[in-house]
Parts: structure tokens; sequence; C-alpha cells
């Protein structure tokens, strides 16, 4: 007899964590199965090298306010070790532009681009404030139904309330691409550089692909700390969000297993009865929650013949190719990045000097190679918290793009080589870097698809985009969490509100699951 | 005559092919008149729509089967592919059988209906009206299955009517009167293979026969020889829709409209509302439509197809269907004067609640006498069973005519 009452959530990342400890919380049974070693997925700390130690997702800035106090995370351990960092825009010459949430500075920047900057951070921030507004809700449906038209309703309200020339911007803006917007806005090619980075990273878009203004609005579309998008952190890596997660999970009353890889869902008939493991145990239970991306949980974990066809195309179609690549160095001291100050170091430093530079460092993802001359997100978090690395000695973790997942001739051929243009990139910036490096590791898209279960090695589970956003993520039919098959639900980034450590779509999955089981 | 081959690369400068049996059609087709049917030109009548149609009832009808559309699967997964793409439960169709389906898309609307031959353990042919070559496809995301549209390998004859077995016999088929309803066989016949099933679109004794283009002539040749003295006789489309409207069987484009061809959704049908419930297994796990086609079990369908008995002798031909009070009912969507059942008959869409047997109804009527238009409304009810249905159907072996 199948406990009706027992949840199994496969993937003990943040979502899968956050979705567990609501379930937990409403007094459901919930048991998390988590493949690795230990909980939180690409949002781990793990050792990549003896004695250092990163998170392959590197920034807090999307962590949702509600989720922290309702779990009580900085009681459960959780402290940020340097919150409200800046961003170092560098220039190959030494002369870095320093890039606040509320000022902009150095670069031989004009009055006018400064005036400029406060003036884009204002309406990107409230603009993205429409789209955070989405963000803890089950996203409606298409129906007559009261409840769907209110909460579309309260969308467009919201808008209105832009006021007129507000709202027309954001309509203007919202699905177009972010070189027409910072080319209307500033003159200097490193702030467009730098500013353009946001609306890239960990998505399959250059400066000129529609979409990404929405996707800068996203990443600004969190409450973290305060100011839109402010970048933070953690003590401990990114792990000590996924363990206090965890350890919330635990006190709610929830098991979490490691080391136990879900190799498929168990099916009785038309509905979920549990799941099998690697190892060829059988766990029961009435109701599946998948943490893994939606592709691989219906095509490789389900099966596609438990679903109809329609769905089964949608669901292929998902857009989720991985163009994000994970540098980690272990170095035996700080790196000597020309004209960066020691105070400066700490912050965020990107490599995006110019928009043009930016497009044509996407210009051959598309056509299965990797940037000779990529973009990059750089940071020493051993700066904030020694304790990742051994005494003295460091870790500089750097977001690389663009490394498309199907790289032509294969990765791992592939990884080498790239390993060396990247490695010569940092070196036109901090020369020391290789004498500085003690050990090396790149996580291509492929390494991450594999270790983290995200189709593609996309770290948002499938590309964010307005095709699939909202109602429309992952697909309709399973935008509300609930996925056709009886007893089978989603809770990772593949659902709205989609990924960047938030934990909103692990919430609002427990919420409909919740919903749909004291309806029925 | 061959079939054209159509990966040739000017297939494309030809609409419509010629059938491979078009050299013999040509010489029976005394109207000179062809259609198009699909991708080949085909018959209406051959010299009287009524003479072929009786024929067909009271001797042997052959109608060129040729442009329907056949698909191949195979493979590991072919079962579960077909389980999963159709409403009803293939695995009940053994190997040898014959059995008729229906496939739905998301929406629970009827895509196609179709006979799905199991020719050998795990090779399923599909007989369909439409192309679903992109349809069958994307269903085998996730199957280890191989689909493939063989129409233009295969040819085939319907041989139908009460004579039928007897002039197959009289081929030298041996056996052939063992073939029990929708069963299947295979001949040796020079130096190829025929495949015969008990199959048909007339609601009668009947066959068909399906063999390699290359062998069409003869086959047709040995036919007619073998039937000349039981009452042979080519029969045209024209002939064969009155068999299957007196026989209570639908046509896609005529009384539902194939979901995929729809722009206008809500004019597509349920397998329900075509009176196929029987053909949908919910018990059998997922399939294209079970969604919605238990949600539309639950909550009620929106239309009822149903046969109607109508007062009088003219065909109801796209008629409107009232209440006894001339409220709205529905339309006709097949009509004719049956000569067998002596009737005017027709098949109805109506909504809902309409549709009870034995309801009684309006059917609004228009026809012409010497160009003179006249208006009848034609008392009409709803009726059980077919209007022709006789026990040779399903007799075996089927008597000796």
């Amino acid at each position: 007899m199948i406990n009706s009452q027992h949840t199994i959530v496969i993937g003990g990342g943040h979502n899968g964590l956050v979705c567990a400890a609501y379930l937990a919380r409403a007094g459901r049974k919930v048991t998390v199965l988590e493949a690795a070693g230990q909980v939180g997925g690409a949002a781990a700390t793990r050792e990549f090298a003896p004695g250092f130690r990163a998170s392959v997702a590197h920034l807090l800035y999307l962590l949702d306010d509600g989720i922290a106090k309702e779990l009580a995370l900085a009681s459960n351990g959780l402290k940020i070790a340097r919150a409200n960092l800046e961003t170092v825009a560098l220039a190959e010459d030494g002369n870095h532009l320093a890039i606040g949430v509320d000022r902009v500075d150095g670069g031989g920047l004009s009055q006018e681009d400064k005036a400029a900057y406060t003036e884009y951070r204002r309406f990107m921030s409230k603009f993205a404030a429409v789209i955070g507004a989405l963000h803890n809700q089950v996203p409606p449906r298409i129906t007559q139904q009261k409840s769907d038209l209110m909460a579309l309703g309260k969308l467009a309200l919201k808008i209105r309330l832009l006021g007129r020339d507000d709202m027309r911007e954001f309509l203007r803006i919202a699905g177009i691409n972010i070189f027409d917007i910072l080319q209307e806005n500033f003159d200097s090619p490193l702030l467009k550089g730098a500013l353009s980075l946001d609306a890239l990273l960990g998505t399959f878009s250059g400066p000129r692909s529609n979409n990404s203004v929405f996707t800068a609005l996203h990443r600004m579309s969190g409450n973290n700390g305060g100011a839109a998008g402010a970048l933070s952190v953690p003590a401990g890596g990114m792990g000590a969000v996924t363990e206090a997660l965890a350890t919330a999970a635990r006190q709610a009353g929830a098991e979490i297993r490691t080391g136990a890889s879900v190799s498929r869902i168990v099916m009785d008939g038309v509905r979920v009865c549990g799941v099998e493991l690697a190892g060829g145990e059988r766990l029961d239970a009435g109701t599946v929650v998948s943490n893994v991306d939606p592709r691989t949980t219906i095509m490789e974990l389900l099966g596609m013949r438990h679903v109809e066809a329609d769905f089964a195309r949608r669901i292929n179609n998902v857009r989720s190719r991985g163009n994000a690549a994970k540098l980690h160095l272990a170095l035996d001291g700080l790196p000597d990045f020309r004209g960066v100050s020691p105070a400066q170091l700490g912050e965020r430093l990107v490599i995006a000097p110019s928009l043009d530079y930016v497009e044509r460092a996407f210009n051959p993802c598309k056509y299965g190679e990797f940037s000779p001359s990529p973009v990059a997100e750089i940071t020493i978090p051993t700066i904030h918290d020694p304790s990742l690395a051994p005494g003295g000695q460091h870790v500089l973790s750097a977001v690389v793009q663009y490394a498309p997942r199907e790289l032509k001739g294969g990765w791992a051929e592939g990884k080498a080589a790239f390993t060396q243009v990247i490695m010569e990139m940092l070196s036109a910036y901090a020369p020391d870097i290789r004498d500085r490096t003690i050990a090396t590791e790149l996580l291509t898209p492929e390494d991450l698809e594999k270790e983290f279960r995200m189709a593609g090695g996309h770290w948002h589970h499938g590309e964010l985009s307005l095709d699939q956003f909202l109602m429309l993520r992952p697909v309709p039919k399973s935008a509300q969490y609930r996925t056709p098959v009886e007893g089978l639900y989603l809770c990772g980034a593949g659902c709205h509100p989609g990924g960047g450590v938030m934990g909103s779509a692990g919430r609002n999955a427990a919420t409909a699951l919740l919903a749909q089981a004291s309806a029925s | 005559m061959k079939t054209e081959q159509l990966h040739h690369r000017d297939h494309f400068k030809n609409a419509v092919y010629p059938s491979p049996f078009h050299s013999r059609q040509k010489e029976h087709n005394q109207l000179r008149e062809w259609s198009r049917w699909s991708d080949y030109l085909s018959v209406p009548a051959y010299w009287c729509e009524s003479m072929e149609y009786f024929s067909g009832r009271n001797a042997c009808g052959v109608f060129d089967l040729t442009p329907m559309i056949k698909h191949r699967v195979s493979g590991p997964d072919a079962l579960p592919y077909l389980n999963r793409l159709m409403t009803r439960d293939v695995g009940k169709i053994k190997p040898g059988r014959v059995g008729y389906s229906v496939w739905c898309n998301e929406q629970g609307r009827v895509i196609d209906d179709g006979t799905i031959f199991h020719l050998e353990e795990g090779v399923y042919r599909i007989c369909s009206q439409e192309h679903q070559l992109d349809w069958f496809l994307t269903n085998t995301l996730g199957f280890d299955v191989k689909v493939v549209d063989e129409t233009h390998e295969v040819c085939g004859l319907a041989v139908q009517g009460p004579t039928s077995c007897a002039i197959l016999k009289q081929m030298g088929l041996a056996g052939i009167e063992n073939l029990t309803p929708f069963g299947m066989a295979s001949f040796d016949f020079e130096g190829t293979r025929l495949m015969i099933s008990r199959t048909g679109y007339t609601g009668d004794l009947g066959y068909e026969l399906w063999i390699d283009p290359d062998h069409a002539e003869v086959l047709w040749d040995r036919l007619f020889e073998a039937g000349e003295n039981r009452g042979i006789r080519a029969m045209g489309s024209q002939a064969l829709d009155l068999l299957r409207i007196e026989a209570g069987f639908i046509l896609a484009g005529a009384d539902f409209l194939p979901a995929q061809e729809a722009v206008r959704p809500t004019h597509t049908r349920s397998p329900f509302e075509l009176g196929l419930g029987w053909l949908v297994h919910f018990d059998k796990g997922v399939f294209n439509g079970r969604q919605a086609l238990l949600e539309e079990k639950q909550n009620g369908s929106r239309y009822t197809l149903v046969k109607l008995d109508i007062d009088g002798n003219k065909p109801a031909k796209d008629s409107f269907v009232y209440t006894k009070d001339k409220k709205y009912a529905g339309t006709v969507t097949s009509a004719m004067w049956s000569p067998s059942a002596k009737a005017s008959i027709a098949l109805a869409s109506l909504e809902a609640p309409h549709g009870q047997v034995g309801e009684e109804l309006l059917v609004e009527i228009y026809y012409q006498r010497e160009l003179k238009w006249s208006r009848v409304m034609a008392p009409a009810r709803v009726v059980k069973d077919n209007f022709w249905d006789p026990p040779r159907r399903r007799q075996t072996p089927p008597a000796d005519f």
C-alpha cells in the first residue's frame, strides 16, 4: 500500500530544500533525496582542490527575504560575510570603473553618463519590482476562473501604477534588447559593456538578443538586503545558504538523505507511486516533487510515455542551452589586477569592456564554438571569508561566457583549450595570475549538467525568457508546479520564477501542492 | 504500372499521380471522369453511381484503395507507442488481426480514424484518411520505434459484396472462406505476397487486398477474370459513399473535422461526440487526449452523432435538424436515400442533450424538381441500429453466392 501522505523531493538544491521545509511545516511527511554527498546542488560549497572550497553559484542577489525570515536562515547559521558588493568594470589600461547601486566612478566617465546612471537605476529598479512582485505567486492560468483573472488583473494594475510615462517605457523595453537601451542612455563603452553583462549571465544571448532587458530586470528583481540586485557573499560560500535551508527543513520534520541518486520515478498506471534509486532501492510515495529540471524530470526520470504527446513535445522544446562555464582557481596569494586597489579586489570584477566585445564573445557559441575572448564575472570570496582556503591563500571564482553546451569537437577536447583562453584573458588584467595558480577547475556546461542534473548545464534549468516565464514556465500544463502526471510536481528553477538562488519556485510549489491536497 | 517514385527529384511537378491500377481503371471508366483523392487519381463513378452501388450490395464491387494513407510502425516500442497514440487498447489487437481506432489531440478531439493492421508481432500498419507522418513522428519522442509512410509502397483493392468470397476462392486463394471478420491472411500470388484482410467500408461481406504496386495490374486482371460470372464491377467513390452511410461508418471531413485541420477548434469532435466512446479505454494508461476525455466524461459532451430515419424519400443533404417545436438541434453530416433500407437516412450531429434513441425530430430538407426549389420539414427519429447490417457480414465461412 502506497503511503499517499509521504512526499519525496528529488534533489536537495535550494528549491528542493525550501519546498521540503514548507511541506514539512504543513505537517507532511517529507523525504529529500540528494544524489551528492551534501545538500545544495549548484549552491553548495564544495572542495575543488585540497583545502580550497568554492560554490558554483557564487553570489547571492535574489534570495527571497520572506523565505529567509520564515525559515529563520540567520538563526540557522546563515551569515553574510559581505553585503552590497560593488562592480568593478575592468579596463585593460587599468582605468577601471566602479559601479555601485547608487553611484558610478572612475573610467573617465562623463557627468552625463553619471547622471544617466542614476536615472537608469531608477527606472530599472522600478520595472524590476513589477517582475519581482510576481515571484511569490503560483502563476495564474489562462482561464475564466476568478482567481486567475484577479491575478492577471493585479499584474495589469501593477504596470498601470507605474504611471503613464514609466508604464509606456516599461512596455516599450520589457521585450527588447539591452544593447539598444544602453546605447540610448550611455556613452562610455566600458559602462555599457559591464551593465550588459548583468543581462546576459547564465543566458543564451548577447547584448543585441531580444529579451535581454527582461533578463536584466529579472536579475535586479530580488529584494536581497535592500537595493535592487544588490550582491552579497555568504560566509562559508553559497553552501551556507543551503545548509541553513537544510537545517530549517530538518527542524520542520523533513528527512534528508544524501548520496541517494534517483534513477527513475515509478508509476502505478497513470499515477506516481514512488522512486527508484540508482542502487535499485524503491521508495514509496504518493507525491513526488522534482527539483531536477523539467526536461530531465519528464524525459529521463519519468519517461515520455507517461505523458501525452503534446506535452512531451512542449517539454522537448524547452530551450535549455547552457552557455556559462565556471572557473575555480586555487591561488597562493592575492593576484595583482592592474589598477585595482586592494580595497576593490573584494568587489565583483567584470570583464566586458564594450558592447561589441560582448557581442563578439557571444557570436561563436551560436555555431558551437567557445569565445576566443570571453566575458567574465570574477569574485575572490576568500577576501571576505578566509576559511575557504588555507591560511594566506585564496580562491578566485569566475563565471565565464560563452561556452556552449554543444561544443564542436566536444568538451573532452575543448576544455583544456578554453581554460588556456581564459587564463590568457585573465593575464591581460592580472599578469601574475598564472604564477599564483596552484590548482584549476573549469566546469563546462556539460560538467554542470552531469554533476547537478541541469539540462544543458543551464543554471536557470531552462532559458529565462518571456516565452518561458510565468504561466509559460516551463510549459503550459505544468506552470502551476503540478504536472499532468497525477502526484508529480516540479519545484526547481525550471518553473516560475526561474533560478538565481531565490527559493521562490520551491515555496510556490509547496503552496500549489498543499492547495491541491486540501482541495481534493 | 508502378507507383510514381515520389523520392524522385521531379516529383513535385505532378500534384496527383495515376494509381497503379490506372490502366485498368481507364478501361472501365466509361464516364471518363477523374477526381483527386489525396495523392492519386480516383474514379467518382465508372458508368453509373447507382448500378455500382447495387454491385456492391448484390454482387461484388471493386474499389481502388491505394490512396488511403498507410503508415508502418515497427520497433521494440511499437505497442506502447501505439497505446499512447490511440484511444483504444491496441494490445487487444493480436498479430494477424485488424482493429478500428481513433486518435486524438490534447483536447481530446479526433485527429483521424483508421484501421490498425497487426501485420506480425510488433509490426503494425495504420490506414487512415489523412497524412499523419508529422503527428506520428512527433509522437515518437521517447519511444524506440520506427514510423514510415508506406502509402506508395502498398496498393489496395476493396472487394466488397455477397459474391466477394466466392470470387476470391475462384482465384485460387485456398481457405479464404475461413477468414473471420477483422482477420488477415497472406497468399503467394504471382511470385509476390498478397495480403487479404476481411475488412471494408460497406458493412457487408467483403475483403481488402493489399499488394506491391508492381503486381497491381495482374491482381486486377485475375480478380476480374475470376468474378466474370459473379457480377464483379469496378466501383467508384460515389457508390462507396452510399454504402458506408448505410453501414453507419463516419468519414473524416464529412462527419467530423480532423482536429489538425481545424481553424476553429470548437468545430472538432471528441470520440464520445462521434458515438465512438467504445473506443476509449481509460484503464490502459496514458494516451493522447486522456485527461480531456476524462473531464468530458465527467462534465458531459457537447454533441452526439446519431442515425436518423427520415420520413419521405428526399435525401436530407446538408439539412438542419430541429426539435418538434422547431428549436435548433443540429445538422445532418451525411444523407442519402437508401435503396436497401428503402428509407431516407442520415447521420447527424446533434447538440446535447438531443440524440436519445427514439427522439422525434424535424429535418428541414430543400429539394429541387426541374429547377424549382421546395422545402419540407420532414419528421424523423433517432434510431439505434445500422440501416444495413446483414448476417453474412459476420458469417464464417460465408454462404456461397
